[in-house]
């Protein structure tokens, strides 16, 4: 009985700040990619943060511990990881300013339609739950299945197709505006619907 | 473990029942984190589970992670959880020069903590009281911060450990011991925690929203 009293009531946990661009505790970012840019947001979100990591002093009672040789090799690396990093980011930003996502309005029998969504996963979205977001959006089926020429497509019932893309403007910014294609897609009488 | 990006996967509530034993496997597994389960997994809250890849299962609160486990292995705390409450665990250091190693998934040898910059548990068993706490008094030269928080006790072989680094406040990574502490002092070569989870993988990556 008396240790429920004695319990502290005041959250006990530390709050620890995490950088803004690696994501990593702020002592660490000089082992990522993107040094410079955890840099800059430091230095302009935590002040004080940025003078201990990265003034003269901090930097040179960091690498005081390090022989010259392992000094020398960790600048070689982390100058290669800046450039990876400089690379991937370069080739993100190519895919997705290349990539579509096409919005299609499929008739299925005589005014029944559903709607199917492709190329989402170019912008790091996940199919399956996006598919569930769309079930619950709009209260209707939604689901992932595979397509023909290989890759995934999600298909909701239902002409939704301009609800959806509202849903996925607001929801997800990755994907410009531009890069939405809203097709429409007539299935021929006789042939079979895909 | 997680070397490779994960992607999110979807949440299931844990059942009362099944989350009392969780309580009890981590207050059991780390005694020192018992004054704080009522504050990481409040009664009242709802604890979820997600399936990760590898059979690993996490457990969370609303977005925020807290343990994961490899199908029945060892409970294993997140590292969000080991900065939220660093003297918590058992833990040991590694110097500066491993620190890159490790952030890049690779599995810690003995060097790298046998070292001036590392830190082991000091065997003393009067310190066993102290037992994951700060040691205030045994901050080498020239070092500010990050001193650790390592113990008296040796640890054993199959324990879960928290790696700490030379000169950081923060913990880098967190795993299970393949070799004991005193073995790693005698042998002083070899591999001491594989498979690991680490700051930037695909755990600490993950989104949990
Ligand atoms: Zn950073």
């Amino acid at each position: 009985m008396a240790d429920t009293a004695e319990s502290p009531a005041e959250p006990q946990s530390r709050h620890v700040t995490y950088c803004g661009v690696c994501s990593l505790p702020p002592e660490y970012c000089e082992f990522g990619g993107t040094v410079k840019k955890c840099q800059e947001w430091l230095q302009r979100n935590h002040d004080d943060m940025y003078e201990r990591l990265w003034s003269a002093d901090a930097l040179a009672a960091a690498t005081s511990s390090l022989s010259v040789d392992a000094r020398k090799r960790a600048e070689k690396d982390a100058h290669k990881k800046a450039l990876k990093a400089e690379a991937a980011e370069a080739k993100h930003a190519q895919t997705i300013s290349a990539s579509k996502v096409y919005i299609k309005r499929i008739e299925r029998n005589k005014r029944k339609y559903v709607t199917s969504v492709t190329g989402l996963e170019a912008f790091g979205l996940e199919n399956k739950k996006v598919a569930k977001e769309f079930g619950k959006k709009f209260a209707t089926g939604s689901s992932v299945s595979k397509v023909p020429s290989g890759g995934e497509e999600i298909v909701v019932q239902g002409d939704v197709s301009e609800e959806i893309e509202e849903f996925l403007l607001e929801k997800y910014d990755v994907i410009p505006e531009d890069n939405y294609e809203l097709v429409e897609h007539k299935v021929k009488k006789g042939a079979s619907a895909t | 473990m997680f070397k490779k990006d994960i992607s999110p996967g979807s949440k299931s509530k844990v059942k009362s029942s099944v989350q009392r034993a969780i309580r009890t496997q981590i207050t059991t597994t780390y005694p020192l984190l018992a004054p704080y389960i009522d504050e990481i997994i409040p009664k009242k809250e709802q604890l979820d589970a997600m399936k990760i890849p590898d059979r690993v299962t996490l457990y969370l609160i609303g977005p925020t992670p807290l343990f994961f486990q490899h199908m029945t292995d060892a409970i294993l705390p997140h590292l969000k959880l080991v900065h939220r409450f660093p003297t918590c665990f058992p833990s040991i250091r590694i110097d500066r020069g491993a620190i890159r190693f490790v952030l890049s998934g690779a599995t810690l040898m003995a060097p790298g903590i046998t070292s001036t910059g590392g830190r082991l548990p000091s065997g003393d068993k009067d310190e066993e009281g102290l037992y994951g706490e700060s040691q205030k008094g045994s901050v080498g030269e020239g070092e500010r911060e990050g001193g650790g928080w390592y113990g008296g006790r040796e640890l054993e072989e199959g324990e879960p450990v928290a790696v700490c680094a030379e000169g950081k406040e923060e913990a880098c990574a967190v795993g299970v011991l393949s070799m004991g502490t005193k073995e790693v002092k005698e042998k002083g070569k070899g591999p001491v925690v594989e498979e690991g989870h680490y700051l930037g993988d695909g755990l600490w990556k993950l989104s949990t929203e």
